[in-house]
């Protein structure tokens, strides 16, 4: 068995230290004996809807932002909607789920989205919404907390076919006054959640592995148990952190 | 509204200046003597609150002006290299020495100390404030790496916020600033003219032996601040400082005006290098580890120059300063020693990696070093850790026999380390500083390196001074 993992923009979008998710989903593959092929796909590239099971795209600067949403759309928007609707993972983090929506306001523009999700971003008065969070979510099928930090503009609003990932438990969510976080639908994750996500939050890495490898295989995979000791003590510390 | 007038408006209303002066610096007395600390930033919050000026009152009565000094990285040190240099010519600056440098802490050293001239290093976002307060004689800017995002936002903002502070800067104000962080060097652009702005002088690295073998995850400047097109790199010395083009627009890094053209690390013991100054070459003996320390003395060797000073002085004067600094870096404790070394952002982190690699190398480490890592998350650290997935900690990957994880996000410090490749049997975790660092006393063979961030540096400094093994730092 093979996770194959698609970066989108490991250049630009990497901003809260993106590459620690990608490490976390190697190793735990490595010590489990799975194989792990990793690749990248910048401005201008394509994007082969059936060469890879995990596409994951991290946040960025705004003038980064604004490049990879013009590309996005341009020159790999179809692949990747054909990957997910064919049963691929997609995780987006923080400027990559904002990206995943109809469109993505920074400044005076209105930048055009992925239209993934029925989702849109706009600007609003008031502080940026910063701080450590907590989320409940039944992604797993039971209900499961996601705990770490969010630090964006945006805010984050949908339309009737959309479904959050989760509900605040303690922090801002999309938008700060509805109590939603991130957005779910099939395989495709998108959350305000930003950088080593998947490092405070082990079970989600081994969720995605799951899904990655069950679009690859046919089959839904028993992941061998790893000691995680430390994993469950970095998962407790970002609760914490979040006051949950 | 004019900031140098020294009297004027604010004289107008009751108390007078003078009064609130006394009363701030009072405070500051009653507060070192009952011990709780807080000395360094107490009076000049009393002081700005009485009279939001009052920067910009008592900076007017400098009568040789004042240097602000920024960074994201080294600018404690930088300003600690150019109070020596000063001091050593006779010319001791009004400094806030102790690193408290937002503006009550600017405050505070002008509102307590005499002197002829200031040096203030400040901090990144407060450096507009202060510089239109200060009116400086000379800013000298080191660097801009990503660090505290929830804190200082991007650093593409941050450059911008920056480069209206230089434009709105008097005519006469120097600069002296890095020409290979395109982020800096940008700065001394005047747009209009797209000439080098007056009075500007660069300074950097041209030994291309200390280039990185490739560029780090922590790669931060990418755009041309000229047109938005890539950079291209001939090479990078730390995190995005380097020698640059733009293959769009056709934008240089400058030539730097002094320039490190020769340098030999040596581990923790320091470094040395040849350095090109105009009109001639000073050799430099630097007692600080690492490449990032090269470059802080360039920045503090382009300001005293800037200053005055004789480069064949400012060489004396680093030499001489090789005490001080090593006092601070390198404390007995049990039957070993501790070496200390701030990290706090993926490029200074990278750069402290780099020197452990070197020694690690070296016959003392090749068992293995020992270290003790404390990763805070308090507001002066920056409430997200998420950086810690950004450094290279892979670089130690095998050359560690112990380490020591404490600080209110232990945990997950010690997961980093697990993923980068340390082996699970040599992380111990233990939250409580003073816990922590008697487990790696106890644990170690001898020396052992400290790599803790803001905040657990001060908790270290305090713990180790209560021991009666270090000077409480605002002394």
């Amino acid at each position: 068995m093979e996770l194959r993992v698609l970066s989108l923009y490991p250049e630009q979008m990497n901003i809260y230290a993106d590459r620690g998710n990608i490490l976390f989903l190697q190793r735990r593959c490595e010590w489990r004996g799975i194989g792990f092929a990793w690749q990248g796909a910048g401005p201008g590239e394509s994007v082969d809807p059936g060469e890879h099971d995990l596409f994951y795209v991290g946040g960025g600067q705004d003038r980064d932002q604004r490049v990879v949403a013009a590309d996005m759309v341009e020159t790999k928007r179809a692949a990747l909607a054909a990957a997910v609707a064919d049963g691929a993972a997609l995780l987006a983090v923080c400027g990559g789920y904002q990206l995943l929506g109809e469109s993505y306001q920074l400044g005076a523009e209105t930048l055009p989205g992925l239209g993934l999700a029925d989702l849109r971003t706009i600007r609003e008065e008031g502080p940026r919404l910063i701080g450590n969070v907590a989320i409940e979510t039944e992604l797993d099928g039971e209900p499961r907390v996601l705990a770490g930090f969010e630090n964006h503009g945006g805010r984050t609003y949908f339309g009737p076919a959309a479904r959050p990932l989760g509900r605040v438990v303690k922090g801002h969510g999309n938008n700060g006054t509805d109590g939603l976080e991130g957005v779910w639908r099939d395989n495709l994750i998108g959350t305000y959640l930003h950088g080593p996500l998947l490092p405070k939050n082990a079970w989600l890495a081994d969720h995605l592995i799951k899904l990655a490898l069950e679009r690859r295989y046919g089959r839904r995979p028993d992941l061998e148990p790893l000691p995680d000791e430390l994993e469950r003590a970095a998962h407790a510390s970002a609760r914490a952190a979040a006051g949950v | 509204m004019s900031v140098t007038v020294a009297s004027g408006r604010a004289d107008r209303g009751a108390p007078a200046f003078g009064a609130k002066r006394a009363l701030a610096r009072a405070i500051g007395a009653a507060s070192r003597r009952s011990g709780r600390g807080g000395g360094t930033t107490l009076p000049g919050r009393v002081l700005l609150r009485l009279e939001p000026e009052a920067i910009a009152r008592l900076g007017a009565g400098l009568a040789g002006g004042s240097t602000i000094v920024s960074a994201t990285n080294g600018k404690t040190t930088t300003a600690g290299m150019i109070a020596a240099i000063l001091a050593a010519e006779g010319r001791p600056p009004v400094h806030n020495r102790a690193g408290s440098n937002m503006t009550w802490g600017v405050a505070t050293a002008l509102l307590e100390q005499r002197g002829a001239e200031g040096l203030f290093e400040v901090d990144e976002a407060w450096l507009p404030r202060v510089a239109q307060q200060l009116q400086p004689r000379l800013i000298v800017l080191g660097n801009l790496f990503r660090d505290q995002l929830d804190r200082y936002g991007e650093m593409e903002a941050l450059a911008e916020e920056w480069a209206k502070a230089v434009a709105a800067a008097p005519a006469g104000t120097g600069l002296a600033l890095n020409a290979d962080d395109p982020l800096i060097a940008d700065l001394g652009r005047d747009p209009a003219t797209e000439r080098p702005r007056e009075g500007t002088l660069y300074f950097g690295i041209d030994d291309h032996s200390q280039a990185l073998p490739e560029l780090q995850h922590a790669f931060d400047a990418k755009h041309c601040r000229r047109c938005g097109h890539p950079y291209a790199y001939e090479v990078a010395f730390v995190g995005h400082l380097g020698h640059y083009s733009c293959p769009n627009c056709g934008a240089q890094r400058p030539r730097p005006d002094v320039a490190a053209t020769r340098i030999e690390l040596r581990g923790m013991e320091g470094s040395s290098a040849t350095v090109r100054v105009p009109g001639g070459e000073i050799e430099v003996a630097l007692p600080l580890p690492g490449l990032y320390n090269v470059y802080n003395a360039l920045a503090a060797i382009a300001a005293a120059i800037k200053l005055g000073v004789a480069p064949e002085r400012v060489a004396a004067a680093l030499r001489d300063m090789r005490a001080a600094f090593g006092r601070v870096e390198t404390i007995p404790i049990g039957a070993g020693k501790v070496s200390i070394l701030l990290i706090k952002n993926p490029a200074g982190a990278n750069e402290v990696l780099r020197t452990l690699k070197l020694e690690a190398e070296r016959g003392e480490g090749a068992a293995g070093i020992d270290l003790w890592v404390a990763l805070n998350d308090r507001i002066a650290d920056g409430r997200d850790v998420s950086w810690v997935w950004d450094a290279d900690f892979e670089v130690l990957t095998g050359a560690v026999r112990r380490v020591t994880c404490a600080g209110t996000r232990a945990p997950e410090m010690a997961l980093r380390l697990k993923y980068a490749g340390w082996p699970e049997d040599r992380i111990a975790v233990e939250p409580d500083i003073a816990a922590s660092l008697d487990a790696a006393v106890a644990g170690a063979a001898g020396r052992f390196f400290a790599l803790p961030t803001y905040t657990a540096l001060l908790e270290l400094r305090k713990l180790l001074a209560d021991r009666g093994l270090a000077k409480e730092f605002w002394q």
